[in-house]
Formats: structure tokens, sequence, C-alpha cells
């Protein structure tokens, strides 16, 4: 995929945010300067807590919400001016929007006719986009009488019946369980794939994120704070709140003593002295935030380069791997997945024993 | 009746409600300067006299309020203030009890009562008390010197005379002024308007000025148009006329000509709670001195011949003869047409439906 | 598990369906226990006077009440031959009996509905009947010529059926003849087919008015935030607060030829002194006053269905191509039908039977059914027909109830 050679420039990009603003009360910022560069046939993810700003980008996208400051293009023009209905941009909204007073048939017939579509064609879109999402049985149904999952897939054709180049998703997934949340992702993942369709899918899920994105976009409280793929974003977080946000994370705060090309020397809270990248740390004497995340921690006598004593608190079993809650450097909620494999000798609660790590595998990120 | 048997229950509590507050009538008018002329002349006086209470109410005539109460057998009402033709016909329906005309007080000269009274004031369930008369009033500011209207035909006259008209939204008397606007003389109305074509031929003066009328209930009404100038001139109770003239100093004027008196009558509904002293209040409130003393707040004749005699001056204002006001004075009375209520009783179904269909078209 | 062919028992052996019966009774009757004192108190208060009163429209006993053998005898009278001395001396037997019992006048009242002019006919010949002689015809004659016309017969016929349907007919302006015949009335006393008309036409406008002023409000409340819209909706219940009587007189106040609105024309010179509009006492009165009171009944059930209409729907149309007013007919309005269903339903019904705002400020082009049913309750004293008038009000709502149930579905209305 394209999107994966990393960034989209303002120049190609398909969707662009151009210093875009957004401020409701003229007193605060919801969206603070955000620049975003999306390409055609992306599939990008705005993730981020509720009130991050997501949904307003979103929004401004769509045309039902209006920048307050700079422009937003679309296929290299601007669309600030330009009515939601122009847009020809297609959406699915978190609670379906199928019109209950229509059949599914005529849910999906609905932007076709709009646009003044002859009706052998329009048949033949909606058979088809119903056959695209398996639904072809249930046209004649009311959304009533659909299941939430049925009504998601139809609210999926009917966004993409009309073959817009964009399509806009605002956490599509939230309302259904978590068996079917799973099936869904992929299925809208290769419905992307097949149609080469552009995508911004707007979600709170980090799990959904990393699934389906080729890119994702991290807010926080307006801005974007990390921009990039989705194994980029879980192995090299660019500040506290991303590694924080994104996957389990043991943080570690501390002082950095010193930095020999991208290695740090910092000296935790504790008194321990240890090293790790140096990614967003600042410099010498400044707090720190170290980042590791619990699947690089390696527990054991003699492994890893930062190795230190560590002692079992709590064991979970989970199967595939054993999730163990330690002390380590005096915090208490240090924890370290276990893979169940064949030559790991069992750990018990109580047991003191030591962990380590790599220093590339531990970031020293912001102070938050 | 099977009304009666639901409300009997009530009907008992009611009677035992009047015999413990014993000493207290309810006495039933028209509201206004004429309820306020009885206060003064009647009530007043007599609850000195006799000690007792009276609970004044108001009314817009008609005797749907008694028919209701008669039938459901919960009488409130002790005594009322009707038209003379409600009181013949409450009395020929039993609505009202019988009243014996020799309870009546002679005149202060020894003449029985039943030689006083004017003849026909006087019926099985009623006794006159004043000779009222609908006549028309107009702004004295909108018309004024030579081109003041002063028959009855310049009220139907909208060119002459333009301006809206108001009329008491009922056949009675609007058809009467309507034949004499058309020509027909006092003592020929009824005969005329006994016949179909008559019928017709007032319809078709009313039609005339039919766009232009603005219709009234309440005796109070009228008054309030012309002060407010919703009508150039519009039919009235000549009392309530006087009243805004002398209480009231508006310029209003009254035309006497064409003008139909008829009587206002006491009667008692039939199971009144508290028959003997409503009773004690129409003997007492008809005598002479009471007639008369009524006469000094409004414009309203004595139904007693006696009484007439006894006219003076308005109770405020010395300066206004009353003699000159009443429905019954000579220059008044020249064209005047008396109220034929045995014409009304049997004509007024038809007449109300046809006249209601007239102003539904 | 148990013989599928086999009723299904209870682990007690009962049948099932027996055992269901016994609980879903005591849950009924546990119900029926919670509503019995509302439905008791409108049995006594509502049902039981609503049909009395509408039972007087088709029943009138006085005159057979009060002259019995008259009434024997004159069902066997075809009404075209001449009147016979039978007849007469039942009538004069009769009399006598009701001049003596005072009830001559209620059957004079009675006669004279049919026949305008007989009331004087039966109270003075009654004064005379005790003395008469027979033969009983010639005597009557002599009292009076009127005695030997068969109209005066044909009217007796008439008002001596006990159940009559000449007070429902005339509620529709058809006149019931002695004959059995029925045709229509002459024009001149034609009121209450037209009254009719005029009340369901002018509940029309009112209706289609709060219909028109009350939808964007209503809307505008649905999309404002709670806060503010509760405040707003004080505003719209505010009329609610205050009397009928004062919001209907404030309405003579600004409405009347020399009131607020004339004013301010004159003023602008929109019109001149002398032709200052007539806004009050005639239809537009009516419906200006009406429209106003009527209007929250619109606006609270609109409110409360499109307080639930999603924005999203809207938005998911216009991000399908839809214009504003596209995604307006299509997509929201279908959805507000139930709300508008409602509002339409309540304010038309209320429409149909107002009488105090017409009585106000009607005029004469202004009046309304009911204000001719009042006119018969309290003026005319003619209770059987506001009574029959009632009862064809009644069935013209019920009709618009049932076309509702057939057009929207009941069970579609939502009323907050």
């Amino acid at each position: 995929m394209s999107a994966e050679s990393q960034t989209v420039s303002k120049e190609d990009g398909f969707v662009v945010f151009d210093h875009v603003q957004k401020s409701y009360d003229g007193e605060t910022l919801v969206v603070k300067d955000l620049n975003l560069a999306i390409g055609k046939g992306e599939f990008l993810t705005m993730l981020g807590p509720s009130g991050s700003g997501k949904t307003t980008c979103l929004m401004m996208l769509a045309g039902f919400e209006t920048a307050t400051h700079g422009d937003i293009l679309l296929g290299g023009h601007p669309i600030n001016n330009i009515p939601p209905h122009k847009r020809g941009i297609g959406m699915v909204f978190q609670n379906y929007a199928l019109f209950p007073h229509m059949t599914v048939g005529e849910n999906l017939s609905f932007p076709l006719e709009v646009r003044k579509m002859a009706k052998a064609e329009r048949e033949e879109k909606i058979r088809r986009a119903l056959d695209m999402v398996e639904m072809l049985d249930f046209i004649n149904r009311r959304p009533a009488q659909l299941s939430g999952g049925q009504q998601q897939r139809i609210a999926l054709a009917r966004s993409l019946v009309f073959e817009p180049d964009l399509v806009l998703m605002d956490e599509p997934l939230g309302a259904l369980d978590k068996q079917l949340r799973e099936h869904m992702q992929f299925e809208i993942k290769h419905l992307h794939d097949r149609l080469g369709v552009t995508v911004v899918y707007v979600t709170h899920d980090q799990s959904e994120a990393l699934t389906m994105s080729d890119r994702i976009a991290v807010f926080d409280d307006g801005v974007i704070q990390q921009l990039a793929t989705p194994d980029d974003l879980y192995e090299r977080p660019e500040n506290a709140f991303v590694a924080q946000f994104i996957g389990e994370n043991n943080r570690m705060t501390g002082t950095v003593k010193a930095i020999e090309g991208d290695v740090a020397t910092v000296e935790l809270d504790g008194g321990t002295v240890v090293t790790a990248k140096a990614v967003n740390c600042g410099d010498v004497g400044g707090r720190t935030t170290l980042s590791i995340r619990p699947e690089r921690v390696k527990v054991g006598a003699d492994q890893g380069t930062n190795r230190t004593d560590a002692e079992v608190l709590e064991l979970i079993y989970l199967g595939d791997h054993i999730r163990c809650r330690m002390r380590v450097h005096g915090n208490e909620d240090f924890i370290v997945k276990v893979p169940n494999a064949a030559d790991n000798k069992r750990l018990v609660v109580g047991e003191k024993t030591s962990v380590g790590w790599e220093t590339e595998d531990c970031r020293a990120l912001d102070a938050t | 009746m099977k009304i009666t048997s639901v409300f009997a229950g009530a009907a008992v509590a009611a009677l035992v409600a009047g015999a413990a507050s014993a000493g207290t009538i309810t006495v039933v008018s028209w509201g206004g300067a004429y309820t306020k002329s009885q206060v003064e002349a009647y009530h007043k006086p007599w609850m000195a006299k006799t000690g007792n209470k009276i609970i004044s109410e108001d009314y817009n005539g008609g005797l749907s309020e008694v028919k209701s109460q008669v039938e459901a057998g919960n009488v409130t009402w002790d005594i009322v203030d009707v038209e003379m033709s409600d009181a013949v016909r409450g009395c020929d329906e039993g609505l009202l009890e019988p009243i014996d005309p020799s309870i009546l007080p002679p005149a202060p000269d020894g003449t029985p009562a039943t030689k006083d009274f004017i003849p026909g004031a006087i019926t099985d369930c009623g006794v006159a008390n004043i000779v009222w008369s609908t006549i028309y009033a107009y702004d004295t500011t909108k018309f004024k010197g030579d081109n003041a209207p002063k028959t009855i035909a310049d009220f139907f006259d909208t060119k002459k005379f333009p301006g809206k008209r108001g009329m008491r939204k009922t056949p009675k008397a609007n058809l009467e002024m309507a034949l004499a606007a058309d020509g027909v003389p006092a003592d020929q109305i009824y005969k005329v308007l006994g016949t179909p074509e008559g019928v017709d031929r007032a319809f078709k003066v009313l039609d005339r000025i039919k766009n232009d009328v603005v219709w009234w209930e309440a005796g109070a009404q009228p008054p309030q148009l012309l002060a407010d100038g919703e009508v150039a001139m519009t039919t009235a109770y000549n009392g309530r006329i006087f009243n805004a003239v002398a209480a009231e100093k508006k310029p209003f004027k009254i035309v006497w000509d064409a003008q139909i008196f008829d009587f206002d009558v006491w009667v008692i509904p039939k199971g009144a709670p508290n028959k003997d002293l409503a009773m004690d209040f129409l003997a007492f409130s008809t005598a002479t001195k009471q007639l008369a003393a009524q006469a000094s707040w409004i414009s309203y004749g004595p139904a007693r011949k006696s009484a007439n005699k006894l006219i003076g001056t308005y109770h405020s204002d010395p300066s206004i003869d009353m003699k000159a006001q009443m429905p019954t004075a000579p220059e008044n009375f020249k064209t005047a047409i008396q109220n034929d209520f045995e014409f009304w009783a049997d004509h007024q179904d038809e007449l109300n439906d046809r006249f209601n269909a007239w102003l539904a078209k | 598990m148990s013989d599928a062919t086999g009723p299904i028992v209870t682990a007690d052996g009962v049948p099932l369906k027996r055992k269901l019966a016994q609980a879903m009774f005591r849950s009924r009757a546990r119900a029926f226990g919670l509503a019995l004192p509302l439905l008791a108190f409108i049995i006594v208060a509502f049902i039981i006077p609503i049909l009395t009163l509408l039972y007087r429209g088709v029943h009138d006993p006085r005159f057979a009440q009060f002259m019995p053998r008259t009434t024997a005898i004159i069902q066997k009278w075809d009404t075209k031959s001449p009147v016979t001395e039978e007849m007469a001396a039942a009538l004069v037997a009769d009399m006598v009996v009701a001049r003596k019992e005072r009830t001559i006048g209620q059957v004079a009242t009675r006669v004279n509905r049919e026949l305008p002019g007989t009331r004087s006919l039966f109270t003075s010949t009654a004064r005379k009947a005790k003395k008469m002689k027979p033969p009983y015809l010639e005597a009557l004659i002599k009292k009076d010529r009127k005695w030997g016309d068969n109209a005066t017969w044909q009217a007796i016929k008439i008002t001596a059926k006990t159940y009559t349907p000449a007070y429902l007919l005339q509620a529709v302006d058809l006149k019931y003849n002695a004959d059995g015949s029925i045709t229509r009335q002459p024009e001149r006393y034609r009121i209450y087919l037209k009254l009719l008309i005029r009340t369901m036409r002018i509940s029309l406008i009112v209706t289609l008015a709060t219909l028109v002023l009350g939808y964007p409000v209503a809307y505008l409340l649905s999309t404002l935030p709670v806060r503010t819209s509760n405040m707003l909706l004080i505003l719209v219940l505010l009329p609610f607060w205050t009397s009928l009587l004062v919001r209907t007189t404030s309405w003579i106040a600004i409405l009347q030829s020399e009131g607020v609105l004339n004013n301010l024309f004159v003023l602008f010179g929109i019109t001149t002194d002398q032709q200052r509009f007539s806004m009050i006492y005639n239809e537009t009165g009516v419906l200006i006053a009406m429209t106003h009171i009527l209007l929250p009944f619109m606006i609270l059930p609109l409110y409360s269905v499109m307080k639930t209409i999603p924005p999203s729907y809207v938005r998911a149309a216009k991000s399908m191509g839809a214009r504003p007013a596209t995604a307006f007919w299509r997509v929201y309005f279908p959805q507000s039908v139930p709300g508008i269903g409602a509002g339409a339903l309540l304010v038309f019904i209320l429409a149909i039977g107002y009488y105090i705002t017409p009585a106000l400020v009607g005029g004469e082009d202004g009046q309304m059914i009911s204000n001719m049913i009042d006119f018969h309750m309290r003026k005319s004293l003619n209770w059987n027909l506001a009574a029959a008038l009632g009862a064809v009000l009644l069935v013209v709502v019920l009709f618009f109830f049932w076309l509702y149930d057939r057009l929207v579905g009941i069970d579609n209305m939502k009323l907050g």
C-alpha cells in the first residue's frame, strides 16, 4: 500500500487539513492547528479519548461543522464553503442512521435517487452493494427487523452504494458486542482493500485502530500526538501519551543524567540508574518518562542489559501467556507478560527474581 | 323524571342547607345599573326592615337556569327578575310558583293592588316591577344638529348615517323595529309579523344593515360598544343609556321613536328554597314607595300608577327630572310599541330558528 | 420431554393453559381494581350524563305522557282524512286534566315546535276546555278555526311519538313529517348543516395554522440544548396558565377596530382611520384566537416526537447527496408524522367542540355548532334539539377518529 510508505505530502494528499482550528465558544479551541494529509486509497484512523477533537475533525470534513480557521481540501480543492450534500462523501454513523420508514432497498436507493439515477441502474447497484455485504436476502426488510450487525452492514453498503471516493466512519462498531465487532473489523478492512476507497475512521478503541488502519492519527487535547503506521505507533511511540494510550505500557519516571548518541542514561526516582533509547527526553538534567512494553521485559537471572531485582506480586493465567504483576524499582504495577513456552520456569507469588530489557526497547519520552 | 332521582340527594342537601341559613334569599337580576337601582330601592330597605340577608346574583335573562334548577330538583334561586314573555311561558310549563295577588300591599291612598298596577302587570306567576323599553341611542359626537338621527328608519339607513349598528342577538324587538322603520304603524306590527310575508318583510329591512351590525347579548354591552366607538348607534335598554349619560356623562342620546316597551317581572322558581321570604320580598319591593324610589336611580317606569306620581329627580343630580326620562313620558311614548308576549310565546321558536339561519347565512 | 400431542402440564399436574389463565386473571383483576375508582367516577360523572342527554335527542315523552287519550287515538289517524269527533273528544278530555295539572304549557311548547303559533291555541283552548260540550269538534272549531285544519292535527301526531327521529333530523336540516316522510327544511330554516360544515372548516384551518406555525417552533425546540428548550417550552405553555377568558378578551383588546393592531396599522399608514380592518367579531377573529389558544396542543406532541429523531438521520441523508429540502421531506418529515397526527387530531377534536372563543369573538360568521347547542340549552330551552346536535357532533368526532385510525393508525400516536 502506498500509505505504508509513511508520510503523504500536502501537495499530493487526497484529503488535507491545513492549519485547521475549531472553537465552539470562542474561548477554547477544540481542534488546535491541525495539519494532516491523507493519501488516496488510504485507511486512516483518528484515534483518541472522547473530547480529543477527533469527531469534530470528522464532522468538519463531512461538512456538518465549519472550521473556525484554516482550509480543508478534498482532491486539491478547498471544501470549506461546499455544503455537505455536494461533497460526495459517504458516511457511516455510530447509530447507523438507517431510515426507519424505508426498507433496506429503499435506504440504499436513496443516495442514487437524489442523483437522479435510472431505475435499472439503481437496482443493479443496490444489488451489488447488498451482495458485497452478503445482505441481499434482506432487501425488503425494515431496519427495525434487523440485528445490530445486520444494520451495520446495511449502513456500510449504503455509504458505498453511490461509489464515493471518500468514506467517513464515526465509531461504526461501537454498539456491537466484542465478537461481532472483531468480525466486522476484518470485513470493513477487506472491503477497503477490494474497493480502494479512501476511509477516514474515528474510534476510541486502540485495538480496532491497530487492526484496520494504514495509518493512525492519535488525538489528544485537540492536537495530533502522533501520526504513524500501527507498528510504528506501537513500537516507537513518540511521547508518553501515545505510549500510554496504545497498548499496555510500564512507566517509570526519572531524570536524564547523560545522553550519548541515542542512548540516554536516566536516574529513576528510586535512585537506580538505567539506560534507555533517547526519543523525546530533552536535555541532560530534564525530567523524563521511560516506557517499556510488558512483552519486552524478560524474567530470569542473567538476561538483558538493564537487569534489576523484582518481586512477583500477582499472577494471572491467560493461556498463551501469564500476566505477572511485579515490584520493580518500587513500582508495584510493573506488568510483565511471560510467554507460556515449554522452557519457561514457573513463577510463584512472592518469589524474588530479576527482570531485564534491551536498551532500545525502553524509550525515554517526555515527562508528563 | 330520571334526572330528578339522580339529583334527589343533592336536593335534600340543598333543603337542609336552606333551612340552616334561613333568613337569606338569593335575588337574581340583570346586573349593572339596573341591579344597583334594585339594591338601593328594594334590597337595602328590606334587609333593614326584616333583618334578613340578600345574595344578589346577575344573569343574562331567559329561563334556562330556572329550568335546569327546577328539573334537577336543585333550586338555589329564590326570586328572579324576568321578561314578561318568560314569566308567562315559565308559568305555563310549571317552572314557577303561582303568586296570590292579595299579598301585594295597596297604594298609599287605599287603592287595591290589582287596580293600582298597570293593566297586564300582574300575571298568574309574576308581578311586574318596572316598565322598560328597547330604544336606540347614538353617539352625539358622531351625529350632530340636523344630521342627527330622529326616526327608527334612520337606524336602518347606513347611507345617510354611516357607521356600525349594535343590536341584541335575538329576533325580539329587532323585527318589530324593522317593520316600524318600513312604515308599519305601531298597532299593526304584530298583525303583520304574524304572517309569513310580514316576517320576510322584516328580514328584508334587517338585510339592509346586516353587514354593519355588531350583536350584543348582555344589557351592559351596548353603552360599552358606543363608548368604545365600536358602533355609531345601538339598540339598548333605555335605563342603561340613561345611566351612561347621567352617571358617566357619556355623550349619548336616546331616540324614542318606535320604542318597544315591556314589563320586567318578579317570579319565584318552583321549589325555591326560601319561598315564603321570597314572597315577602316580592310584596315589599313592588310597594309604591320602593317602586318610586327605584325610579330615582334608573329611568325605568314603575309598574304602579301610584308610584308614577311620586317620581322625583335623579338621586345624585337634582337637575335631572326622572319623569321625562321614563319610557311612559308622553313625549317619548307617541310611537311606542307594547311587546306582545303572547305573540312571542307562540312564535319565538320559529323566529329564533329563522333568525339564527339568517345570521349564519 | 412430554408427549407433543397431549396438553402441557405444570409440575403439579394442572394443565398449563389453566394455570396461565389463573395467573392472568389475578393480574387483570389487580389492574381492574386499580382503575376502578376512576372508572366509577367516569361512569357516574361522564358516561351516564352523556347517555342521558343523548337519549333526549330521540326521546320526548311530554305529549304522550300528558295527553294519553289523544296519543292513543291519533296513531290510527292517517293524516289525510278529516278530523273525527273521537279525536276531538280525546283532546278536550286531555286538556281538562292538563290544565288542572299545569302541564298544558309543556304540551303546548312541544307542539309549537312542530307548528309555530299552536302554543296559544293550546293554552287558550285549554282554559275553555272544561266548559266545552259535545260535539267537541264543533266546539273546538268554534273556539279557533285552526282546530279544523289537518295541519294542527298532523303536528299533534308527530309530537305524540315518545321516540322520535324529529330532533336528529332537524339537527341535519331535515324535517320529519306526520306521514313519516322526510323532507329538507325550507331554505330559510336551514342552518345546522351549514354550521357543521363551517365548524369543520374552521377546525381544519385552525389545525393547519397550528401545524404551520407550530412545526418550525417544535423543530427549533427539539434541536436546542435541553436547558434552553425547557425555558422556551415554558413560554409555549404560558398561555395554558392564563385563563381562557383572559386570553380571549385580550385578543378583543388587540384586534377590535379601535384596538392596538388597528391603531398601529393607521399609524403606519397601512389603512386609514375610516377603513380599519375588522379582525374580530367575525371568522377571522375566531381563527386567530383559536389558533393561538390551541397552538400548544400542536407543539407539545410534535416536540415530543421530534426530540426522538436523532440529527444523524438528516446528516446521513445529506452525506448521501440529498439537498436540505430533500433530506427534510424524505427523511425528517416522515418520521415526524406521528407527532403531526397526534397534534392534528388533538387540535381538530378540541377545535370542533370550541365554544367560548367563537361566542366571545365570533360575531356572526364565526359561530360554530357548539354555540348553537349552547343556544338551545340556554336560550330556546330546546334541550332535545341540543342533545340531537350533540349526538351529530359526537358522530363527526368519532368519524374523524376512525379516519385517523385508518390513515395513520391510533397506535402510531405519540402524545408525549
